[in-house]
């Protein structure tokens, strides 16, 4: 039992506590601005991040944990994230109407449970990570109660996630039920004869649907738009990059490290998967006027490309993921940080509330602009970059697996459907008319040093791709491919 | 250093001006004109340096930190005689565009930012010896485009020709990314690298399977030919530049476009012989699709924009067939009209561009006698007609003879046809606009319009047809730099029977690698201490090589004497001491040469 390896869930528990303290002695002018002591305090714990090394795997709670270069990866990636959504959540303070502090430690609770997904090694802790993070997030994604769509979103993701952590369950049972282990090392050994029974197989195929759900793939996607637009903007982000993310970290542990020599069988299932994810979702875009609930929608089309690279199965692909991840990570953020200063007061949050944001505000029309651009794929940004590992993993596939030309070619298709929504927004900014609104926003510090931070980085990703690259391919070193 | 210069001082110019306050009128058009000034300098300085009558890369510069060494990505630039002309024509063309943005009046800072992206990522594109960065620097025009044509276009239909341009643009782009990876990864894993003459080399002497060439070979043509408007994947070139602001206009078709020739010439023939040999024969077949019937549409438009749209399409089928004959004068003339058209279609553009800006109108019906208003625009106007109807003195009469010569052996029918559709289809539309815009009586409400103003503002016009003059009256300045880089490409397009029965291997091994060993030149190379090869052996190597490289013929194509190049290729020798500054480099290339050429198979 080595409970210093998880130090940093821990540090993020205990600041989430924290916080929730020093709520009781904060006036209520004040309380908004623990936002940004909980922001300095995953910040520190980012860098503490940053000196941690994991060159052997190391297990603790009985291996149910284990700490290897993939998990870092992931708990870093969490917790940016969280330093920028924390940021954004001040800024959006105003508009929750209460327990503004408990918003905070909701966002760092949800945070502690992402970060114990990234080393889940056991589906017991598959299970309860998961749960952490669902259950803080009915509450972040209904937070403003006095708004019906907010409420909508909170009961709509409470009933669909509640039957997805069902069919997870469910799943885990039939799998210990043959296996009679939930350790993934253990099944490794045992699936060669488990795989044999059709129960296990079932037991899987429900744990699938589970993690499914979490990133919103086709045919469990049903959720995503409404609850990306109804959602408090903060929320939305977070739910777009962390949960998304955490989800396809347990993909890849559960197909990868546990299951290995079943999901080899599997190509099949998660070619078509892919495919339909990525047509569903960006044909879905294209009538939408909504701005979160485009992204709602272009967010299921990522979910998409990043299938691709599990269903490539190499290790190209899954570091392609893993660099995915890390450009959408960025783009998103920035994407979200402007809608949520942007659409300030603007109910329905449609696309016309950005027309002629190059007037009002340069950086925010700049960075909303580089983020959809990104987000298409288009160089020097980082999201083209992702896309071009993602499919020249799968071309690499093509050699073994002609199906992989079909989905290519999908792919190719959602990308260029994808530019022309994308555009849209773009369109908005520089040249559609119709905006009443002309008068300049005004963009508090910290929200231009997230947003400077967030488009340097696609730059840097996008231009200096090398160390990344580097890193996820170590990474994704702890998975059996 | 020249070189990445050339392709980096766009950007940082661009990213400086993102820094300036958005109030400022005058300084967003004097840093843009300033730095196509530098870069057009420094790009004549790269081609007059050019080592003429060698095939390897020259100026050879890495730019560091870019790129991915794990996958074999690295941002390196180079020219030789195919892509020289073109980085020439590149900075003439956007030198000539900030000249003839007096229609861009709000919004300067952003317009001049996009116009410096999109010059950077077109010089770019043409300058990488990586297979990436070539697509990446391509890619990187995109959006500037649809940004440029949708803020600062013209007409009610600019919002959907942004839309098609941007969305037809990028599928063929796409479509010819998957045939880039799917070429990457024909190579062992070990092996893999996106370095161009790598890749070339690394073909030449591993023989890449049949069905993998005829599958990315296609996926290669159309996807290139989608970014050159090929027939019938055209319909977004004359709807967008219709659309466009002069300078982007300019920028598109002069120089954006010519990427996909380009990719063709330097990627898809040279590495797959095969595949070429299959499909060239249906892009022979589509080219007259552009010269024919996109001239016979170009003939019945009412807009001068939308006739110039249709010919810079038309002309584009010159250039396919030039590269489907696969023999020395046919791709030569391939690579003199991407030059030549390049100038052309910025001129026409340009011209049009002011007239519209003068008259608001470009509808050929409602002119007529503006010559007597107008006898600078007029003057050049006539000039580019006649100068796309291939009249002898420009330089597009060049490019297409060569064409013709070239492709007459291999699809006489085709060429026959061609010729038709480039003497009279294209005659009769050009000289017809210049008659109902030009000649006839001036009608009162026309009194108004003004000619170019000042000497200042005729720089531009003057600069491209000055060009397009000294191309067509001194062809051997873009031959003779174009012909041995010419050489290699379609030694290697034809090399099918050598590999498996001559043994001739050796030959297109020291072709290719005359190509990739340059690269290692400035690092590695020592200094020769001996005299200068004799200069008339030279060129006589390179002569008997290059009827060598025709086995599809059996004999000599036309007898080489007879055409402008191999005039020159005499000369070559002499030249070559000529060269200043690059003594060391001279003597390793043209020992390389020598090498390639006494390889040669003796037959």
């Amino acid at each position: 039992m080595n409970l210093s390896l998880s130090i940093l869930e821990f540090a993020v528990i205990g600041a989430g506590l924290a916080i929730l303290l020093a709520d009781l002695w904060t006036p209520v002018p004040q309380k908004r601005n623990l936002g940004y002591a909980a922001a300095a305090a995953v910040g520190l714990i980012f860098l503490a991040s940053m000196l941690m090394q994991a060159a052997a795997p190391a297990y603790a709670f009985e291996k149910m944990y284990v700490l290897d270069g993939l998990a870092l990866f992931f708990k870093r990636f969490f917790l940016f994230a969280a330093v920028i959504v924390l940021v954004m959540s001040v800024e959006f303070a105003d508009r929750i109407e209460a327990g503004i502090a408990e918003y905070y430690a909701l966002i760092m609770f949800a945070l502690a449970g992402m970060m114990f997904a990234a080393s889940a090694n056991d589906f017991i802790l598959v299970f309860v990570s998961l749960e952490l993070i669902t259950v803080t997030f009915y509450v972040l994604t209904s937070f403003q109660r006095g708004r019906l769509h907010s409420l909508e979103a909170g009961v709509k993701y409470l009933i669909l996630g509640a039957l997805a952590s069902a069919f997870l369950v469910y799943g885990i049972a039939l799998v210990f039920g043959v296996a009679n282990t939930t350790n993934f090392g253990e099944l490794m050994g045992s699936a060669r004869v488990a795989s044999a029974r059709p129960v296990f197989l079932l037991g899987l195929l429900l744990v699938l649907v589970g993690l499914g759900f979490k990133i919103a793939a086709f045919p469990f996607q049903i959720w995503a738009p409404d609850v990306y637009q109804g959602s408090p903007a903060p929320t939305t982000a977070f739910l777009a990059v962390g949960s998304k993310a955490a989800g396809f970290i347990l993909l890849l542990r559960v197909l990868f490290s546990a299951v290995p020599e079943i999901t080899v069988n599997w190509t099949k299932l998660l070619m078509v998967i892919a495919g339909m994810t990525i047509l569903y979702g960006n044909l879905c875009a294209i009538p939408q006027r909504n701005l979160k609930r485009l992204l709602g929608y272009s967010s299921i089309a990522h979910a998409g490309y990043m299938l691709l690279g599990v269903a490539a199965m190499n290790s190209a692909g899954s570091s392609a993921i893993l660099y995915y991840l890390g450009a959408y990570l960025f783009t998103v953020l920035a994407a979200f940080t402007v809608i949520c200063v942007v659409m300030r007061g603007v109910e329905g949050d449609d696309i016309s509330a950005v027309a002629g944001l190059h007037q009002r505000s340069p950086l925010l029309a700049a960075s909303l602009s580089l983020a959809m651009v990104s987000l298409a794929g288009i160089p020097p940004l980082a999201g083209f970059f992702g896309k071009f590992l993602l499919l020249k993993a799968v071309v690499e596939k093509g050699a073994t697996q002609p199906g992989c030309y079909w989905l290519i070619a999908v792919a190719i298709l959602g990308v260029v459907i994808s530019l022309y929504y994308y555009l849209g927004v773009v369109r908005a900014i520089y040249w559609s008319k119709g905006s009443a609104e002309l008068s300049d926003i005004k963009v508090s510090w910290p929200i231009q040093v997230s947003l400077y931070a967030c488009i340097a980085a696609m730059f840097y990703l996008g231009l200096f791709p090398d160390r990344l690259v580097n890193i996820a391919m170590e990474a994704v070193k702890a998975l059996k491919l | 250093m020249t070189l990445a210069l050339i392709v980096l001082l766009p950007f940082l110019a661009a990213a400086g001006l993102a820094f300036l306050p958005r109030t400022d009128d005058t300084a967003p058009r004097t840093v843009a004109a300033g730095t196509t000034f530098v870069v057009l300098l420094l790009a004549v300085r790269m081609f007059w340096q050019f080592d003429t009558g060698q095939a390897g890369y020259q100026f050879v510069v890495i730019i560091p930190g870019l790129g991915a060494d794990a996958l074999g990505i690295q941002c390196r630039l180079g020219v030789d005689g195919i892509n020289a002309g073109l980085l020439l024509m590149g900075a003439i063309v956007a030198f000539a565009a900030v000249g003839v943005t007096r229609d861009i009046v709000r919004r300067q800072k952003e317009f001049f930012l996009l116009f410096l992206v999109m010059t950077g990522g077109i010089l770019g594109a043409f300058a990488s010896l990586d297979l990436f960065y070539f697509y990446f620097f391509h890619e990187l025009a995109l959006v500037p485009t649809f940004i440029m044509i949708g803020v600062w276009g013209r007409g009610e239909e600019r919002n959907y020709a942004t839309f098609k341009i941007t969305l037809y643009l990028s599928l063929g782009a796409l479509i010819a990314l998957i045939g880039l990876i799917a070429l990457y990864l024909q190579m062992p894993p070990d092996q893999r690298t996106f370095d161009i003459p790598a890749m070339t080399q690394y073909f030449a002497e591993h023989r890449m399977e049949s069905g993998a060439q005829q599958a990315i070979f296609p996926a290669l043509m159309f996807g290139f030919g989608i970014l050159v408007s090929l027939w019938p994947f055209h319909t977004w070139a004359p709807l967008g530049y219709g659309s466009a602001p002069t300078a982007t206009a300019m920028l598109h078709a002069g120089v954006l476009k010519k990427f996909g020739l380009y990719g063709l010439i330097r990627i898809a023939v040279p590495l797959m012989p095969e595949g070429a040999k299959q499909w060239l024969e249906v892009l022979a077949l589509l080219c007259l699709g552009n010269i024919l019937y996109c001239g016979l549409v170009a003939m019945r438009q009412k807009d001068l924009n939308l006739l110039i749209g249709n010919s810079s399409v038309a002309h584009m089928g010159f250039v396919f067939l030039g590269i489907a004959s696969l023999n020395l004068v046919g791709v030569t003339g391939a690579v003199v009209i991407m030059i030549a058209h390049g100038l052309l279609a910025a001129l026409s553009f340009a011209l049009s561009g002011y007239l519209f800006h003068t008259a608001q109108t470009l509808e050929i019906a409602r002119m007529g006698g503006f010559l007597k208003r107008l006898p600078f625009i007029g003057t050049a106007l006539t000039m580019a007609m006649l100068a796309g109807c291939g009249l002898p003195g420009f330089a597009n009469f060049v490019g297409e003879a060569l064409v013709f010569f070239g492709a007459w052996k291999t699809y006489p029918a085709i060429t026959g046809l061609a010729c038709w559709g480039a003497l009279l289809i294209g005659a009769v539309y050009m000289l017809r606009a210049v008659r109902s815009i030009l000649h006839g009586p001036l009608a009162e409400h026309w009194n108004q319009i003004q000619d170019v103003p000042h000497a200042w503002a005729k720089l531009p016009f003057a600069v491209l047809i000055f060009t397009l003059l000294l191309f067509g009256f001194f062809p051997r300045l873009l031959t003779e730099k174009i012909r041995p880089s010419a050489e290699v490409v379609v030694q290697l397009a034809n090399r099918e029977g050598d590999i498996r029965t001559r043994g001739g291997q050796g030959t297109i091994a020291a072709a290719a690698g005359s190509i990739s060993k340059s690269q290692n030149r400035r690092l590695s190379v020592p200094p020769h201490p001996g005299p200068l090869p004799g200069g008339e052996g030279q060129g006589e190597n390179s002569r008997s090589e290059s009827r060598a490289s025709r086995p599809r013929t059996g004999a000599p194509v036309s007898d080489p004497a007879q055409t402008p190049v191999s005039k020159e290729s005499r000369r070559i020798g002499d030249r070559r001491s000529e060269v200043h500054g690059q003594g060391e480099r001279t003597i390793q290339t043209s020992r390389r040469v020598n090498t390639a050429g006494e390889a040669a198979p003796r037959q």
